[in-house]
């Protein structure tokens, strides 16, 4: 459990169409389960269309502000390589990022005008103590389908989050239809092997 | 029960409790979902009417019937609306009448960051403003009981935070539903003619008086004293972020901002030292409160411009900017673009290479301005792209013969085109619009409209032919094309532009994204690796499914790299092939 008034926060950040907000749904959901006030945040609309999505998730005993202070983010998590970087300064230096090895590439890098970044990890490393590149789509894969890398990326970071993993797996099977729960419950352990 | 939600959700919610079962809206973020949700609720009415306006005039005539009546819509909405608005303020509204406005500081989704509390003041209607979905709950319903006990319209106003924010809320018992509909005469109240306007204009007044005197007890206005020497007046989210920051402070939160409790305002400021005004966008409490001649501080030191958050008001109030430990990096930026096979990306290719001053509207195709498209050179605000087009025209004469294009969606067309199109079939405009018809209103998520044929409660509809409508204004010269043929698309928009007096194309193709129609998808392209030539043409359409690879040049060739197209993003609409000179993209 975290301490009494103190407030955590993770920041989910990434590229329209790649699960984010679902993501954070079912981590409000977990938190909630685990007794915590949450609060979230995130922007609709434009962003679906290929742009950044980030969403905000802030959980302790009390929770005012959906928002993050820039600073003070505990946990980043990036569902897109490059996106890492743009949200740094939203971290301190003890913070924790989870990293996805995807690259989606922005409009000025697929026309050739600009170069993706290169070295994203070792510059971040550099940086932060913990940090943890999964490759989400690789282990989504092999789980079942593609479209569960943000669940790979959310067992990730379970192993950051001290939450029964039982809350989690009760949580994610609620979260998808029959269907869809074993190879989501399957894609979480995934990450969290990773 | 304790559920998670977004302040939308939780809007619909409190509505729905309230016993409200009647509600007209125009989708727009951040206040889409609003209506979204509600019409999910058992034995509701709720509809997308063409526009705000509209909205509010149905939900004024559900009013005046005796049924409680919900409309919603973003900031700029409210500006289409603000007529019947501004009127039925003097009439007030018999049942129940709540009207939502969801503003967009930092603009996330608009074309602009009015702060629309200014409204409240400007028509006399009191406003409620919930800082978080639990408070959007509780306050919609407050909202409708203050509207019957007062007999005006409310405010309800929400920000892009407090609508797409979510957090937990106690869901309440709905009150069951009483039908008290009936027809009812009261031409004394209802009919503004300047005689019946005077003697409700000095109504307005006394209820402004009484709601004057509400706001002092209002329980949502709320006085925490603690720390006496720092205050904070706030309103909505901001009050978060501050109680974030400075948990020690001493807090006036006002859940009415409009009007203001003056007396509690003054025993606030006796009560503490120092008092700051926490606010976004404009000093719209803080003139109010400094017109009460008393002391605070306020955008001397907050900005006036984008959103607050926690780090903001802390900085401004502490004066100690701390560099960023970790600066941003300088990485390429990600702006949202046309999906990959956007029936869009076709006609703003054509376009975008006509020598012509092209007109935008509000859409999805908004984003073709920019690079590498550049398929439009101004935006204003839904409808504008037909009357500009059109007054363009007129003012370059014959320089802006076969010059002045105008382009507007479906969804925009139907909520503010009609009027200005007419406009150009009366006074003999010579200017070529095109109606950029995908079949739904796509940037806001496949909200139906009168031209796809359904209502928002799922039923088939009479679906309006735009191509009969056109033609009705007056519009002789008119073509339907298929965007997606890019000759047929060029060739159509040389022709219309020649003539003379104004034209409409109609580029028909639905959206790639709506489910509905089922179009077939076809298979993902591929580039031969031998024949393309690098030449970058097809990197032009800006899709995103099509990049650059750099290769090692062969020997004797200069040919710096190739396309590749990625066949989980393609899907197959060939406008690609249509470009490449050297038949690559197969």
């Amino acid at each position: 459990m975290i301490k009494k008034n103190e407030v955590k926060s993770v920041l989910f950040a990434g590229v329209g169409g790649q699960g984010i907000l679902k993501a954070s749904d079912i981590i409000c959901e977990v938190l909630i389960a685990a007794g915590y006030d949450v609060k979230k945040s995130e922007v609709h609309g434009m962003a679906q269309r290929g742009g950044c999505v980030t969403s905000h998730v802030r959980y302790g005993s009390k929770v005012y502000s959906p928002l993050e202070k820039s600073g003070n983010v505990d946990i980043l998590v990036s569902f897109e390589k490059m996106e890492s970087l743009r949200y740094l300064q939203y971290l301190r230096k003890d913070s924790s990022i989870i990293v996805n090895s995807e690259k989606i590439y922005p409009p000025a890098v697929n026309i050739g005008a600009s170069p993706y970044p290169s070295d994203i990890i070792k510059n971040i490393k550099s940086r932060f103590a913990l940090v943890c590149e999964v490759d989400a789509a690789d282990l989504a894969k092999k789980a079942g389908s593609v479209k569960t890398s943000n669940i790979v990326l959310l067992g990730a970071l379970s192993k950051l989050m001290n939450i029964d993993r039982r809350i989690w797996v009760k949580i994610i099977e609620n979260s998808f239809p029959e269907k869809l729960v074993k190879m989501n419950i399957d894609a979480f352990q995934m990450g969290i092997d990773a | 029960m304790k559920v998670l939600m977004s302040g939308n959700e939780a809007i619909a919610r409190g509505v729905y409790e309230a016993g409200v079962r009647f509600a007209a809206a125009y989708p727009g973020t951040p206040s889409t979902e609003i209506l979204e949700e509600f019409s999910k609720y058992e034995g509701v009415y709720a509809e997308w009417s063409p526009n705000e306006k509209v909205a509010v005039e149905v939900a004024i005539g559900a009013a005046l019937a005796g049924e409680k009546a919900l409309a919603v819509m973003k900031h700029v909405g409210v500006n289409v609306a603000a007529d019947p608005i501004f009127t039925v303020s003097y009439t007030g509204t018999n049942s129940a009448l709540v009207i939502v406005s969801a503003d967009d500081p930092s603009l996330h989704s608009s074309q602009n960051e009015q702060d629309n509390r200014n409204y409240a003041k400007f028509t006399k209607m009191p406003m409620l403003e919930p800082a978080d979905a639990q408070e959007a709950k509780e306050f919609a319903k407050i909202a409708f009981a203050l509207s019957k006990k007062f007999d005006t319209p409310v405010f309800l106003r929400s920000t892009t935070r407090v609508s797409h924010s979510k957090s937990i809320v106690k869901l309440g018992k709905p009150v069951a539903y009483q039908d008290k509909t009936a027809i009812t005469f009261n031409p004394e109240k209802y009919v503004m003619v300047p005689a019946l306007a005077r003697l409700r204009r000095v109504e307005v007044e006394k209820r402004l008086e009484k709601l004057k005197q509400y706001a002092e007890t209002f329980r949502e206005n709320k006085m925490e004293i603690k720390d006496r020497r720092f205050g904070i007046i706030t309103a909505g989210m901001p009050y978060n972020y501050a109680k974030e920051v400075f948990p020690d402070f001493s807090f006036l939160k006002l859940g009415m901002v409009y009007p203001l409790p003056e007396k509690m305002i003054r025993n606030f400021a006796k009560k503490v030292k120092k008092i700051y005004v926490v606010e976004e966008l404009d000093p719209y409490l803080e003139e109010q409160i400094r017109a009460m001649g008393i002391s605070v501080i306020g955008k001397e030191i907050f900005p006036y411009t984008n959103e607050f958050d926690p780090g903001i008001i802390e900085n401004a109030i502490k004066k100690h900017l701390k560099g960023d430990k970790f600066p941003a990096q300088k990485i390429p930026s990600r702006p949202p673009n046309l999906c990959p096979g956007c029936p869009h990306r076709g006609l703003f290719y054509v376009l975008g290479k006509q020598k012509v001053f092209i007109t935008g509207d509000i859409g999805c195709y908004t984003l073709s301005f920019m690079k590498p498209l550049q398929g439009l050179h101004s935006c204003i605000c839904m409808g504008a792209s037909v009357g500009m087009a059109h007054g363009m025209s007129k003012a370059l004469k014959e320089k802006g013969k076969g010059k002045v294009v105008g382009v507007i969606g479906d969804s925009t067309f139907v909520h503010s085109g009609i009027t200005p199109l007419l406009n150009m079939a009366y006074n003999k405009s010579d200017a070529l619009i095109i109606i950029c018809d995908n079949s739904t209103t796509a940037m806001t998520g496949m909200q139906e409209h009168p031209a796809t044929g359904f209502t928002l409660l799922g039923e088939p509809s009479k679906q309006l032919d735009l191509k009969l409508l056109v033609s009705a204004l007056g519009i002789e010269n008119i073509k339907v094309i298929d965007p997606y043929n890019l000759g047929e698309t060029k060739e159509a928009i040389k022709e219309e532009l020649a003539k003379d007096g104004p034209s409409v194309i109609i580029s028909q193709r639905g959206c790639v994204l709506f489910k509905r129609k089922n179009y077939s998808t076809e298979k993902p392209l591929m580039i031969d690796a031998e024949k393309c030539t690098g030449c970058k043409v097809c990197l032009g359409l800006g899709c995103p499914a099509i990049s650059w690879k750099k290769i090692e040049p062969k020997e004797g060739s200069k040919q710096q790299g190739i396309s590749v197209i990625d066949e989980g993003l393609c899907t197959g609409c060939g406008i690609c092939a249509q470009v490449c000179k050297f038949e690559a993209i197969l």
